[in-house]
């Protein structure tokens, strides 16, 4: 779908993107993430065809990119906004007007949405009249009404509450299972757990960790496991087939244990370690969140 | 191409529909129309109440029957003291002329109400007149040759052209040209600056990076100031109708008045023409000039109190021409300094418009309008590059160094 091959952009006296290259598949949901002035936005910027890179080449479902694909795009910025004074059925259709959208059918699509997300009274309205969380959906509209095959969104849920965000984020579960692909920038590792197909973690311009989710976490377990028992705390020697990382106390006759597996053992050793001396409540694997993948991948570098 | 016009098409619209515009369409041709019929009302209220003048002559009969009745104003010159006469006036726009026997002295005008300027400055006059004639005739010269002699002089200008002598009247042309000049400059300013809070506005909004993801830079620049110029366009012509409109209605109905209206009109005549394809291609050209820079300033800042410092050396060269434009560029139209001012692009769209009735030579003018042409491609050039990157940087302030940085940034 998008092929991003050695991007180099280069601003007078700092390097924004070095030898960045990454693929987005086709219906993916993709997450670009890293920390502020990693260079995300300079890359989004590329993608969208607002800046060039100083080298390198996108190629967009297998062609060059070049400008009749921002009509496939629908760009939802960080910096958002909306003209105040416009009325804002008017000022959607301006917009998809410029995506290349007729009149008509532009309207009939707005339409839908405002049905859709019960914004039917709004037409007339202007911005100004508009709180934040309804300027973000009018704006979220219109990044998506002429239809894009690929949507670009920088840090989707800022300034939505609570519920208007979850609004927001069927609808684009919704379009991805239509088809459309979907990237998006942001720093909320949750959302990214919950939605992401595969992500690409860029810092300080470079790219240091890409590939599906799956795939990430499964490089990131370290055998470690959380074991919960009642009673009364075991003292554990040498002669388990684990090391303990952490012991805790906890209420009501329970003990929890973090324990990490020596070489060539496994999570039914552990058990097998347990159940003779106590009653196992739970073992569970402990997998890193992409939280803790990032932090301590961004880290590392630092 | 199609997405500039959507630009274009929006920028004309919105601005079109503000109540600020419909108010200054409609005021100005009404505020015309008010001048002009205040002039028509002046005009029309010439003294109409009849005067009696009594003529108290101690001068032993100089002004007896000397003074010319007019429509409403008859003399009479009774055979009674001054006090007397002054006892017996009937009306109280009568007057008693009391003129004493040695001119030197001051002659004395008595009324019930005070007497209007121009009936004293016309009774003086007259005075002056008989007093010169009977001094002649004292000294032995006859008045009636003397009046044959002198002769009525008016001086009709006249330009020779190839054609022959082309007879105009120049302060119809100066009037014209003039106007032009002005309204060029203002019209630069006014639209200059809605081309550039248009921008800061789109910047503040942050809708720019929207739209700059559909539509190229320069694409949404130009659309702006074309936009914005066709405005300015409609503006002019809806003035320039409405008024005409409006002087029409009213020159219909106080006609003989209006006589100078007309004939300023008719003295324009192929004038007119030239000084307006003249004033039309310089304003065009000067807006794209100007307006291109407005844009670039526009893109640099982050509200409009930061203008200022970019503002100053753009509208120093225009302040200057135009403040030279009436004490110099009037009066000195062909000096090396008119010239100069008239062609180069900074000063050109107000300094030739100055100079055009003073039949300025074709090569000047192509100089000045091939300078012109080149200059907005130059600025429009320089503009575009600011812009496409200034319009993305929020919060940072820039400098002149930042401005020249941004320039050479590649895409």
């Amino acid at each position: 779908m998008l092929s991003i091959r050695n991007i180099v952009k280069q601003y007078a006296g700092h390097t924004a993107l070095s030898d960045v290259s990454l693929e987005v598949e086709s219906g993916q949901i993709f997450g670009l993430l890293g920390p502020n002035g990693a260079g995300k936005t300079s890359l989004i910027r590329i993608i969208t065809q607002i800046t060039a890179p100083d080298s390198g080449e996108i190629f967009f479902n297998g062609q060059k990119l070049d400008q009749s694909h921002i009509e496939r795009m629908g760009y939802l910025p960080e910096e958002r906004g909306l003209y105040k004074k416009m009325e804002i059925g008017e000022q959607m259709i301006y917009l998809a007007r410029l995506k290349g959208l007729s009149r008509d059918e532009a309207t009939k699509r707005l339409k839908v949405w405002f049905a859709k997300l019960g914004m039917e009274t709004w037409w007339k309205m202007k911005i100004e009249e508009l709180s934040k969380g309804m300027q973000q959906k009018a704006q979220f509209v219109a990044t998506v009404l002429h239809e894009p095959d690929l949507i670009i969104l920088d840090e989707p849920f800022s300034g939505f509450d609570p519920v208007n965000a979850e609004i927001i984020k069927n609808e684009i579960l919704e379009l991805n299972r239509k088809g459309t692909t979907i990237l998006f920038s942001t720093h909320q590792m949750e959302s990214v757990e919950e939605l992401c197909d595969a992500i690409v973690l860029i810092n300080k311009s470079k790219k240091i960790l890409d590939g599906p989710i799956k795939d990430i976490k499964n490089t990131y377990r370290n055998d470690v496991y959380l074991v919960e028992y009642e009673g009364t705390q075991l003292s554990i020697n040498g002669a388990a087939p684990f090391e303990v990382v952490e012991e805790t106390a906890g209420d009501d006759n329970l003990q929890t244990v973090k324990v990490k597996l020596k070489a060539g053992s496994t999570s039914n050793d552990v058990l097998q370690y347990f159940i003779p001396k106590t009653r196992v409540n739970m073992l569970q694997e402990v997998i890193p969140s992409m939280n803790e993948i990032f932090i301590d991948k961004v880290s590392k570098i630092a | 191409m199609n997405k500039i016009l959507l630009i274009i098409q929006r920028e004309y619209i919105t601005r079109v529909r503000k109540k600020a515009f419909i108010i200054m369409t409609l005021a100005v041709p009404a505020l015309f129309a008010a001048m002009f019929a205040v002039i028509s009302l002046v005009a029309n209220q010439k003294d109409q109440t009849m005067h009696a003048v009594y003529v108290i002559d101690h001068t032993g009969g100089d002004f007896k029957d000397k003074f010319k009745d007019e429509a409403y104003i008859k003399f009479s010159y009774p055979n009674e003291s001054a006090d007397a006469a002054k006892k017996s006036l009937k009306s109280d726009d009568d007057l008693v002329l009391d003129i004493p026997a040695n001119l030197k002295d001051t002659a004395q005008l008595f009324a019930k109400k005070k007497t209007t300027l121009s009936l004293s400055d016309r009774i003086q006059s007259e005075m002056n007149d008989i007093a010169t004639g009977a001094s002649m005739l004292k000294a032995g010269i006859d008045t009636v040759k003397l009046h044959k002699i002198k002769s009525n002089i008016h001086v009709k200008a006249s330009e020779i052209t190839e054609k022959g002598e082309n007879s105009t009247n120049m302060a119809s042309t100066y009037a014209l040209s003039f106007a032009g000049a002005i309204l060029i400059y203002m019209s630069l300013f006014i639209y200059g600056a809605q081309v550039m809070r248009g921008v800061i506005e789109e910047k503040t909004n942050r809708i720019i990076e929207v739209i700059v993801s559909s539509v190229k830079p320069f694409q949404l620049m130009m659309g702006k100031i074309i936009g914005v110029g066709l405005v300015g366009l409609t503006q002019f012509v809806l003035w320039i109708s409405l008024s005409a409109g409006i002087s029409y209605i009213v020159g219909g109905n106080t006609s003989p008045t209006n006589s100078a209206l007309h004939s300023f009109l008719h003295n324009l005549g192929s004038n007119a023409g030239y000084e307006l394809l003249c004033f039309l291609f310089y304003w065009i050209t000067g807006f794209l000039f100007y307006s291109a820079l407005f844009a670039a300033v526009g893109s640099a800042v982050d509200s409009e109190t930061e203008t200022q410092q970019f503002m100053f050396p753009i509208t120093l060269p225009l302040l200057f021409t135009y403040i030279l434009s009436v004490s110099y560029l009037f009066t000195v139209p062909d000096s090396p300094l008119s010239v100069w001012l008239s062609i180069i692009p900074l000063s050109s769209p107000v300094a030739m418009m100055m100079r055009i009735p003073y039949n300025v030579p074709g090569w000047q003018l192509g100089l000045s309008m091939a300078l012109m042409v080149i200059g907005f491609i130059f600025t429009t050039y320089i503009a575009a590059r600011i812009y496409r990157v200034g319009i993305l940087m929020y919060g940072k302030k820039a400098s002149y160094k930042e401005l020249v940085k941004w320039f050479f940034y590649k895409e």
